[in-house]
């Protein structure tokens, strides 16, 4: 009987791994052909030049560039709102049903399919508000997109710093938002800037949300302002995976490999900065 | 009322707007999507549209039936909830309770990178191994199939369920576990007979929000499942979902057109499942509080 109970715990544990297994292997495995296939066409030209021929030769530079304003721009209408909102839901409100409601509406917000951000935008933002597929359309819808992450982020930091300093700055006679402000956000930061680096890395890797709203499939100039359509990093290689034939293979996977390392890279830094942040903290 | 005070009224005016935002983007959302959708009811019945076995938005006269694209997300759904639900808990409960501490790292390391890659990069790659791999090894005549699809999001909610199911593992009371082998029973029998008990209303949210996100991924979907319009009577066929149909088409529409509005209403189908999907995982979270 005992000797039963150990063998059968031998094979239920052998399988949890080889299932775990199966689930990480592929991502290394992945990863490392896409370095493997992509490297080759990285170059200074494939970085930055403009793409030639149809796309089928020539550079990425354009789509870098468009990728760059869309997360710029997503992060000056995400950040501000995204922590104000969460400064809320840890200094303001109450334990009531508004504040179940906000919680409740975050939820869904995150669990809104990313396709369905972009009919929103579309409808809201290029017809409703005629901004036309541009920039800025792009960059609100994104936003929208990223807030719940940004919200979370921040909401766990600002839980995280401890209740003694708010009701030490209180005690001195700084009013409730002295006390946000000096006493609390500061210490926040690294959790803060971890949710940013988080919502940078989704708002650079989402097509669907970007399709009708800004992405465009070939641009011959660079944006001029934020009414321009721009062509972005994961939109393109969409486009040169099915919208264009003949195109070399290694081209794709260089494209492919460009959007992983910024996407990876940023990933990184936000793990970085968390674990120096616990490091640090000394209360 | 002095300068301060009137400063610090407005920043707290300016907080609880922007908190409150998050409700007034939900309600936008749904009024944006019923404005352009709920148009297309004035020509199309609400049955024929929902129930119609024919997905011609651009023939004349147009047919705006949207079951075979229900059907289509459905079948990948199913298939990749199939894979992914057994697979993801048995992965959340090696790395909770069974892995050291060391290799526990690493394999939360590995499923965090998984969530970081693009859905556009996976569908990539799907394209050019896992399509080519189905089609031969299946003798299938193409390998953009229902299957191809269920196989590549299986492995994109992989990350949703096991991080959720996971924290929801680790949750339980160290006291239950410790109870259970203080009784004489195994670590496995400790673990499926406590502590998954336990933790069940966790992997019930876990479930549903990975199913959530498979039902409302786009990119790869539309990348590797062929986009088949057609009623669906095998995983080994070609299928088009909810969300590749948006997604392919409405760059090719006329704004105002009906087809533009059916567009949108499949956005309202969309919205109404993963809205409910997140209701029920609140619940389940929420029933465990109590």
């Amino acid at each position: 009987m005992k000797y039963n109970s150990y063998r059968s715990e031998k094979i239920a544990f052998t399988i949890l791994f080889a299932a775990t297994f199966l689930v990480v292997l592929p991502v290394i495995f992945i990863i490392l052909m896409i370095i493997q296939k992509g490297y080759s066409v990285i170059s200074w030209e494939f970085l930055f030049t403009m793409p030639a021929k149809g796309m089928r030769e020539g550079g990425i530079w354009p789509a870098i560039v468009g990728t760059l304003y869309l997360v710029l721009g997503t992060l000056i209408f995400a950040l501000p709102l995204g922590v104000l909102s969460a400064i809320f839901l840890t200094e303001y409100a109450k334990n009531n049903a508004l504040t179940r409601l906000v919680k409740l509406a975050i939820i869904n917000l995150a669990g809104v399919p990313s396709v369905v951000y972009g009919l929103f935008g579309l409808g809201i933002f290029v017809m409703f508000l005629k901004f036309g597929a541009s920039i800025l359309a792009g960059s609100l819808t994104l936003a929208i997109m990223v807030l719940p992450i940004i919200i979370t982020t921040t909401k766990e930091a600002l839980e995280s710093v401890p209740q003694s300093f708010r009701e030490v700055s209180l005690s001195l006679g700084t009013s409730k938002w002295e006390t946000i402000r000096f006493s609390v956000l500061p210490y926040a930061l690294p959790g803060i800037l971890t949710g940013v680096i988080l919502a940078v890395s989704r708002a650079a890797g989402e097509t669907a949300p970007i399709l009708f709203t800004v992405a465009a499939f070939y641009l011959p100039k660079l944006p001029e302002s934020v009414f321009n359509q721009v062509m972005a990093l994961p939109y393109h290689l969409y486009v040169l995976s099915t919208q264009v034939p003949n195109v070399d293979i290694r081209l794709r996977y260089g494209t492919a490999l460009v959007l992983l390392m910024l996407v990876l890279s940023l990933n990184l830094m936000a793990i970085v900065v968390r674990a120096k942040f616990r490091k640090k903290k000394k209360w | 009322m002095s300068l301060k005070n009137f400063k610090e009224a407005l920043i707290e005016k300016i907080i609880f707007l922007s908190g409150i935002a998050s409700i007034i983007l939900v309600i936008l959302i749904f009024i944006f999507l019923a404005k352009e959708g709920l148009s297309l009811f004035k020509s199309v019945h609400l049955g024929d549209f929902l129930l119609g076995r024919r997905w011609h938005p651009i023939s004349e006269p147009p047919q705006f039936g949207v079951l075979p694209l229900i059907l289509g997300s459905l079948f990948v759904t199913l298939g990749a909830a199939v894979i992914s639900v057994p697979m993801g808990i048995a992965s959340a409960i090696y790395i909770a309770e069974v892995a050291p501490p060391r290799m526990k790292e690493i394999l939360k390391s590995g499923i965090e990178l998984l969530a970081a890659i693009p859905s556009v990069v996976l569908g990539f790659i799907g394209m050019t191994t896992l399509v080519p791999f189905v089609k031969h090894h299946l003798n299938l005549p193409t390998g953009l199939t229902a299957f191809s699809g269920s196989v590549m999001l299986a492995f994109m909610a992989m990350p949703t369920i096991v991080s959720i199911a996971e924290d929801a593992l680790t949750a339980v009371p160290q006291k239950y576990k410790e109870a259970a082998l203080a009784l004489g029973a195994t670590r496995w029998q400790a673990i499926h007979r406590v502590i998954l008990r336990a933790a069940s209303s966790g992997i019930v949210a876990a479930v549903m929000l990975g199913i959530g996100r498979v039902v409302g991924e786009t990119m790869a979907v539309m990348m590797i499942t062929g986009n088949a319009v057609r009623m669906p009577t095998s995983l080994f066929q070609p299928v088009r979902t909810l969300t590749a149909t948006i997604a392919a088409e409405m760059g090719e529409t006329v704004r105002g057109s009906a087809h533009y509005h059916a567009l949108f209403a499949i956005g309202i189908v969309l919205f109404v499942i993963t809205f409910v999907i997140n209701l029920i995982a609140d619940w389940a979270v929420h029933r465990k509080l109590k």
